[in-house]
């Protein structure tokens, strides 16, 4: 059976794929470098890793309001997370992955960075606002 | 969300496709926000560099500036955040050929929804103030921080795409700083130790940004004795936006509000003279060279290009090192007529006008240069720029201008 996580209803259609998670922030324009595709800042906890494709799981969003069109970039170039779902998001990424039509959700009973694991094979549906945990590495569910 | 019958129509599309999509757009994040409704706003901000826009946000632009003229206008004094590049300094800066054909295009269409390009991120102090209780919808977080603060006015972010949908629709989703009930304060700061300039006034804003860490929360900031100018507040809100993702302050008897708290008490955190030093402390690099020093985010005011060729006079910038000076193009022309700009470039730095610098492909600018140190009195920027592979240090004004000259980090 998979763990049913619930949250507010969110942005986007409908996905499944993989979760990288980190106990972090988020930025598109102080955090990434969004041609190689990976998070550049020096002291972000995921630091060098790919973002492309994943199932971003952070704390909350942060910084300027450039995210809003970045999104929408990134989704044109094909290097973009696949989906963000975080703790709170502040407005302008909800307008981000309004506009480029990326898949969010936030608003969790607890920490969802602390429920979710890097790895972990995830299912979100933003209009019912649930996120289901389908497989964990190691162990299945 | 409750629409009324025009909001109605312009969702059907009876008044024109970019109208339909403003809307829409709208509804998906009011409904986000589980706002009840549309607020009418008095002017929107758009930041629209090509940078953040890319092929696609241009592309995305262009489709909607391509229908007709009464369709794509819009219908409340729209304003325009810095843009990617200064057509005036572009080639000494190293930004290429393509950035500026990308840059004209972005400039054409937005001027075709009737646009103001006004460029800046400095508008409250250059263009119109805001009024307590005006409804806006900002496109730059430190404009949105000090216009909710030291205004009383109501934004909440807007980037691009949304403030656009503003400036099309006269109206932005009710959520947020929009209502009273967001604006009480949920943190408690006491200042123990007057910031001694415009770098100190950004590090406390650093301080209790990175305190805070969250749009939603609001910091009331007590024990300010002498009222800051708004020079001062300007790098306060900018960093405490850009550090927190904060959107409103309230300084009792200095900000418009009078605070109303949101808890029945909120615990003090005091922040003294050890906390600045130590802030300021964390970006220091003695004898490194010194690749770039930038006086911009936010964009200086008239005063600050005073300040700045005051400290410059007399002075050379040193061969190896580049100091650029980033101001709005309202108060270029001012400094150009008061012969600001000619001391300030007479000492061999660049004065570019409607660009902030972070906005302008900094990674490119890096590569294209050799950058790496970079040296500025703006927290705002060192907080933006290290994403962008540069190391940045964090100095007051008369010591990044030391740092231009000698070239090397003392």
């Amino acid at each position: 059976m998979p763990i049913v996580l619930r949250c507010h209803p969110g942005i986007g259609p409908a996905v499944e794929g993989v979760a990288l998670v980190a106990q972090d922030n988020f930025s598109a324009r102080y955090d990434l470098d969004r041609k190689a595709g990976v998070f550049s800042r020096p002291g972000h906890a995921l630091a060098g890793q790919s973002y492309d494709g994943r199932i971003l799981v952070l704390n909350d969003a942060k910084g300027g309001v450039a995210t809003a069109w970045m999104l929408h970039e990134m989704k044109s170039r094909g290097i973009v997370p696949l989906a963000l779902v975080f703790n709170r998001v502040n407005p302008i990424l909800a307008q981000g992955a309004a506009f480029g039509n990326v898949t969010m959700v936030d608003r969790f009973d607890g920490d969802i960075t602390r429920m979710i694991r890097t790895g972990d094979r995830l299912r979100i549906d933003p209009a019912g606002g649930v996120v289901e945990i389908l497989e964990r590495e190691g162990q299945g569910t | 969300m409750r629409l009324n019958d025009e909001e109605r129509a312009m969702l059907a599309g009876e008044l024109g496709e970019p109208r339909r999509w403003a809307i829409q757009h709208q509804i998906a994040v009011g409904e986000f926000f589980d706002a009840a409704d549309l607020v009418p706003v008095s002017q929107a901000h758009i930041m629209a560099d090509t940078e953040s826009l890319g092929e696609a946000g241009v592309g995305f632009l262009e489709g909607l500036a391509a229908t007709p003229e009464p369709a794509r206008r819009v219908r409340v004094p729209t304003l325009t955040d810095p843009r990617g590049l200064d057509f005036a300094v572009y080639k000494r800066l190293g930004q290429s050929e393509a950035m500026a054909a990308l840059e004209a295009r972005a400039i054409t269409a937005l001027k075709a929804f009737g646009v103001l390009m006004t460029d800046t991120c400095i508008n409250y102090q250059t263009i119109l103030p805001p009024v307590r209780g005006e409804h806006l919808a900002m496109g730059d977080t430190g404009v949105v921080i000090y216009s909710n603060s030291v205004f009383g006015a109501r934004s909440n972010f807007e980037g691009g795409p949304s403030a656009l949908a503003a400036g099309l629709t006269g109206r932005t989703p009710r959520y947020g700083c929009h209502l009273a009930e967001c604006r009480r304060a949920t943190r408690r700061f006491r200042i123990e130790a007057p910031p001694r300039d415009l770098s100190e006034w950004g590090a406390l804003g650093g301080i209790i940004g990175r305190a805070c860490g969250s749009y939603w929360e609001v910091p009331l900031i007590e024990g300010i004795e002498l009222v800051p100018g708004s020079d001062a507040l300007k790098h306060f809100g900018a960093a405490l936006a850009s550090y927190g993702s904060v959107a409103l302050f309230h300084m009792p008897g200095i900000t418009a509000e009078e605070p109303v708290l949101g808890g029945a008490t909120l615990e003090t955190v005091r922040v003294g003279r050890a906390e600045i030093d130590a802030f300021i402390a964390s970006y220091a690099a003695p004898g490194d060279k010194v690749d770039v020093v930038v006086f911009a985010a936010p964009q200086l005011s008239l005063i600050e290009m005073q300040e700045v060729a005051a400290a410059l006079d007399g002075r050379h910038v040193h061969s190896e090192t580049t100091l650029l000076v980033a101001t709005s193009p309202e108060i270029k022309h001012a400094a150009d007529r008061m012969g600001l700009t000619a001391r300030i470039e007479a000492s061999g730095a660049i004065v570019a006008a409607g660009i902030c610098f972070y906005q302008s492909y900094a990674g490119e600018l890096a590569e294209a240069n050799g950058w790496q140190r970079l040296v500025t009195n703006s927290a705002k920027l060192t907080n933006i720029i290290g994403g962008y592979g540069y190391r940045p240090s964090f100095l007051s004004l008369e010591r990044c201008v030391e740092a231009a000259v000698a070239g090397v980090m003392r």
